[in-house]
């Protein structure tokens, strides 16, 4: 088989275990929170509808925990690079995508919030820890919002789809370890080993 | 005395006595509130009702004598959005349709000195009726006094929210209500 793309020794060719957990903690978080959210919005009101709304919630504050833990690690360990030879309007198409992504994980968050707010319901962090209402109860603001909320996850939802698309292609068509890098419980390769 | 004798005898005893004693007796609605705190999920949602009526005769020289009626009409509620204001209309919670009045009779009211008392009743909700004591603090402004007090309610005593929602761990047993309740002086005395 053909070697792994030849790294050169200054740049890591794997992520760290730590950006590797976080990335995959927080992509299961965020698929269960969409899905759970699509599924909740629509059931008439009972009380598990109050209790997958406050599930919901609590998940989202704890992703943003997370993502923020994520964003303080990115910025403080460099990953490692694209494969050399891509062309420039992929490289910029993923620095793009990776950008919007960390956006959105900040941004869907705080628009779940604020919404929530707006709609008079306050979060409460797992029934124990409320937090502060940004806005007052306003019933337009509170539809807007989640509108605002719904779009940016659709946003998200293309996103990713695209992301692990890309991922797919460097794997299989470019056979590359874009993907293989990020993989948890893999042996990554030193440089210049064989597979 | 012929009659006119007895007429302005009559008259000027009535304007005394309306003068000495001051009874607060008309409700002011607009600036009246009834409102209440539920925890879902252990979150407070508030909540309150924008129609009632009150029968009210409080003299603060004679507290003892202070009878108050409080007429609410379930259908006013807003319990903090639409979804729940149409699904506590239903049988499991009030069932407004059967019973769209809640009512409350005093039954005492007792001086705790100063501004503040303790008034007792019979609080009837959805068809069933229990005894209730209040704490209410009064100020008084001129021609006008506020009434204002907070008790807790439990829900369950009155039936409300049964069924799938008699669990305590989605919508708490414990209903925090506070009330202010402004009347002025009304010209007709109610004897």
């Amino acid at each position: 088989m053909s070697p792994l793309p030849s790294a050169t020794p200054t740049v890591s060719t794997s992520y760290s275990g730590i950006a590797i957990a976080l990335h995959w903690l927080i992509a299961i978080a965020i698929f269960g929170s969409f899905a759970l959210g699509i599924y909740m919005v629509d059931l008439p009101l009972s009380p598990q509808k109050l209790k997958l709304y406050s599930w919901h919630k609590w998940a989202g504050v704890t992703i943003f925990l997370f993502v923020i833990v994520r964003l303080g690690w990115r910025l403080s360990h460099r990953p490692p690079e694209l494969p050399a030879g891509m062309p420039a309007w992929q490289n910029r198409t993923a620095v793009a995508t990776h950008v919007l992504l960390y956006v959105l994980m900040i941004a869907i968050p705080l628009s779940g919030w604020l919404m929530s707010s707006a709609k008079g319901f306050q979060t409460v962090w797992f029934g124990l820890l409320p937090l502060p209402d940004l806005l007052a109860k306003n019933e337009d603001l509170g539809k807007l919002l989640a509108g605002v909320h719904e779009l940016l996850n659709w946003t998200m939802a293309a996103l990713v789809a695209a992301h692990v698309s890309a991922a797919l292609k460097h794997h299989l068509m470019d056979r590359d370890d874009v993907l293989t890098r990020m993989l948890p419980f893999l042996r990554h390769p030193a440089p210049g080993d064989m597979q | 005395m012929n009659w006119r004798h007895k007429l302005a005898f009559g008259l000027l005893a009535a304007a005394l006595s309306s003068a000495q004693a001051i009874e607060f007796n008309q409700l002011q609605l607009n600036k009246s509130a009834l409102s209440f705190v539920s925890k879902q999920m252990n979150v407070p949602v508030e909540g309150q009702f924008k129609s009632f009526r009150s029968k009210l005769a409080f003299d603060p020289a004679k507290p003892a004598a202070a009878k108050a009626e409080l007429e609410i009409d379930l259908a006013s509620i807003d319990a903090g959005s639409k979804d729940a204001n149409d699904e506590v209309a239903s049988k499991a919670w009030f069932d407004t349709k059967a019973f769209p009045v809640a009512k409350f009779v005093s039954t005492s009211f007792k001086s705790l000195g100063g501004n503040r008392y303790e008034v007792a009743g019979r609080m009837t909700i959805k068809g069933r009726t229990l005894d209730l004591t209040t704490p209410v603090t009064l100020r008084q402004e001129g021609n006008s006094a506020t009434f204002e007090g907070g008790l807790v309610l439990k829900r369950a005593d009155y039936g409300i929210g049964e069924g799938m929602w008699a669990d305590f761990g989605t919508v708490a047993n414990e209903v925090q209500v506070k009330f202010r309740l402004v009347a002025t002086a009304g010209a007709a005395t109610a004897k």
